[in-house]
């Protein structure tokens, strides 16, 4: 990677299995990204404060509760409403096949189900960061 | 016949005599198909000092075998499927008809809100009510859940830690409106609080405050419910974080250290509080780790509380465990697989002698699971109680050189974790600095890390993978039932006597700030339909939040 760049990880809601969510802050680390992890139980609020706050290119989301459909849009409109909706938004976890495409629709660059391997996740990361970048320049 | 080790025969004379005596075996006799009789304990021929120390007889101390003479050739383990989701009523027509399927005891998932000590009208709780389990606010959502089913018949399990007073309050105000009283109660609370701040996640309060409430519930159950066991310490989702099994043994009895000295720092009488422990660990895939992984857990922790805390009966040494299949290790890949995945955990959890036993169903890597599939997994364990045959002799794997010296080398690795952890200034301190955390942390990637290079091969997900349709049906929890959960919390709030509702409250606020015991005043604003969030509401005042 010729720069580095700056993500943050979510997690929104009440869920507290991050086991994958710290996984990604790793490999994303050790893939030369800079990674801010905001901890469990977090608002949308929160989440899109720390992710203007830290002026991140892009913002990923777990979920292993059942509640995506509620909480992913919830951050996407939190960035809108605080004028940073062009940062992109990714997201994983538990997530029926038939909520992938809601997701889409509300606004998720990218929905992530179980067994991913960790390069596709990186390269998805990736491209929104340069995308993202290339927008601001 | 020759003569027999005095120690076998000892054994035989007491504990095993006892044990028949109180109640028979399943069968007159256990036979191989075609005949041949299988034993109810296989014996090494020569009986060394080393044997009798270190393995022993079910039943005995230190319990390497199981904890009762006859294991399962007395009694089965209890069929225990963790289930609950959406309303009262919906999980109230769930555990019926898991009954009626034959289960045999009845495991309460709660949803997020209610573990955390919101109700559903709070913020917080959008889009999270009635999605993992059931949604709880006051005494009104606890009697629908178990309307028509008898409290003083059946045991109940129940997955919650910070507000763990309030709903065993709950559980205790239904039975008693039922005509059953506390004494009569079986069942287990969850409430351990430790290893939420390591790997569960559904903390409220700081530790010190959250060990009051567990020792003031230790206190009350001793004195009125004392069939219930009033801990699941749990290894579980330790492991599911990602630790190792060593890590998972270690941790929880760490964990399980904590709590018995801050009983008897607060007074409690070792020998009644020390029988009402009960633990909860994990069965993964590796088959033979896991035996010994359980088998060594039950001789550490009754060494330790020999050692550390003299305790004297062998109740009050003894490691009495609840297991669920490692739902981490469910793929979305090729769902079927999992069925054939929960069956290997699962055989790991009876040959470990797990009292009893949730098997995870083939669709949870989705969702949450359908009745179909929760009815296979339940399947699994009926297919090895009744035809695998290894129900019928105790602990079969013993003096399996592998066996043996596994159980060995994870008890060695395991109490060396726990010295790290005492010379650190215990569990607390450990959260505090984040070492368990990091240890935690650093086993999951390594873990992780192998499967993403192909070290280690998960089928259907880094190798022997086919292209799919995954279009798999998975339970919906319809969205508008949160609605009417909030409907319904609002007619309890309006029903109630508020003047009493308000008298509780400060009666409980006035005694959390002094030491004095919670539970009766939890009790009675329970009683008094109090909802959870207004009694966390208090609790949370006096005693701060955790972050």
């Amino acid at each position: 990677m010729a720069e580095q760049y700056r993500v943050l990880i979510g997690k929104p809601g009440l869920d507290g299995h991050d086991r994958g969510a710290k996984f990604i802050v790793r490999a994303l680390r050790d893939a030369g990204f800079e990674v801010i992890y905001t901890g469990i139980r977090r608002t949308a609020e929160e989440i899109a404060a720390a992710a203007i706050q830290e002026d991140v290119a892009a913002v990923g989301l777990s979920s292993m509760s059942g509640a995506h459909l509620r909480l992913f849009p919830a951050v996407i409109e939190a960035l809108n409403q605080a004028g940073a909706g062009d940062i992109p938004v990714l997201g994983g976890g538990i997530i029926p096949e038939e909520d992938v495409d809601i997701l889409r629709q509300a606004g998720i660059q990218a929905i992530f189900t179980p067994g991913t391997p960790a390069a596709t996740i990186i390269a998805a990361f990736t491209k929104a960061c340069e995308e993202h970048h290339r927008r601001h320049r | 016949m020759t003569d027999k080790h005095p120690a076998l025969r000892d054994w035989e004379e007491g504990e095993l005599k006892k044990a028949l005596t109180r109640s028979p075996e399943r069968q007159k006799q256990f036979t191989r198909p075609g005949g041949g009789e299988i034993p109810r304990l296989a014996m090494p021929a020569a009986i060394s000092d080393e044997y009798l120390e270190n393995i022993g007889f079910p039943g005995r101390y230190p319990f390497t075998r199981g904890v009762q003479p006859t294991m399962y050739r007395g009694r089965l383990w209890t069929m225990r499927q963790y289930a609950g989701f959406s309303t009262a009523s919906e999980s109230n027509r769930r555990y019926r008809y898991l009954l009626d399927q034959g289960q045999t005891g009845l495991s309460v998932a709660f949803d997020l809100p209610t573990q955390i000590g919101y109700d559903s009208d709070h913020p917080m709780s959008r889009g999270e009510v009635g999605r993992v389990g059931v949604a709880i606010d006051s005494l009104a959502d606890m009697e629908t859940l178990f309307e028509h089913i008898p409290l003083g018949k059946i045991s109940t399990s129940m997955t919650i830690n910070a507000p763990a007073m309030i709903l065993l309050a709950m559980y205790a105000a239904v039975a008693e409106k039922q005509g059953v009283g506390p004494e009569r109660l079986q069942g287990t609370i969850q409430n351990d609080i430790l290893k939420e701040y390591v790997a569960r996640g559904t903390y409220i309060f700081p530790p010190r405050p959250s060990l009051r409430l567990i020792t003031d519930i230790f206190r009350w159950c001793a004195a009125h419910a004392p069939q219930f066991n009033t801990i699941s310490i749990s290894g579980y989702h330790i492991r599911e974080a990602g630790a190792t099994a060593a890590q998972e043994i270690a941790f929880t009895l760490a964990n399980g250290i904590t709590y018995v000295q801050t009983a008897l720092d607060a007074g409690l009488e070792l020998e009644v509080f020390a029988r009402r422990l009960a633990f909860f660990f994990n069965a993964s895939s590796n088959l033979l780790e896991e035996v010994a992984k359980f088998r060594a857990a039950r001789r550490l922790w009754a060494r330790i509380m020999r050692e550390r805390f003299a305790a004297q009966s062998p109740a009050a040494r003894m490691l009495r465990f609840h297991t669920q299949t490692a739902g981490s290790s469910l793929t979305a890949q090729q769902i079927d697989n999992n069925i054939v995945r929960v069956t290997i955990q699962a055989l790991a959890a009876v040959l470990g002698g797990t009292q009893s036993l949730h098997t995870n169903s083939r669709d949870e890597a989705l969702g949450l699971p359908t009745e179909e599939a929760v009815r296979t997994a339940l399947r699994t364990q009926q297919i090895i109680a009744c035809e695998s045959g290894v129900a019928d002799s105790v602990d079969p794997l013993a003096g399996s050189y592998y066996i043996e010296q596994l159980t060995d080398s994870l008890e060695a690795e395991a109490r060396a974790l726990i010295d790290r952890i005492d010379e650190a200034g215990g569990v607390v301190a450990c959260i505090e600095d984040g070492f368990i955390q990091g240890q935690i942390e650093e086993a999951s990637y390594r873990y992780q890390q192998e499967i993403e290079t192909g070290e280690r091969i998960i089928v259907g997900v880094n190798d022997y993978q086919v292209a799919e349709e995954r279009s798999v049906p998975v339970l919906r929890v319809d969205p508008a039932q949160e609605e009417a959960q909030r409907r319904r919390l609002a007619e309890v709030r309006a029903g109630r006597d508020q003047e009493r509702t308000a008298r509780a409250l400060a009666e409980l606020e006035s005694a959390a700030r002094t030491e004095a015991p919670l539970m009766e005043p939890v009790l009675a604003a329970v009683r008094g339909y109090c909802t959870l969030g207004e009694i966390c509401g208090v609790l949370r005042k006096v005693f701060g939040e955790y972050r």
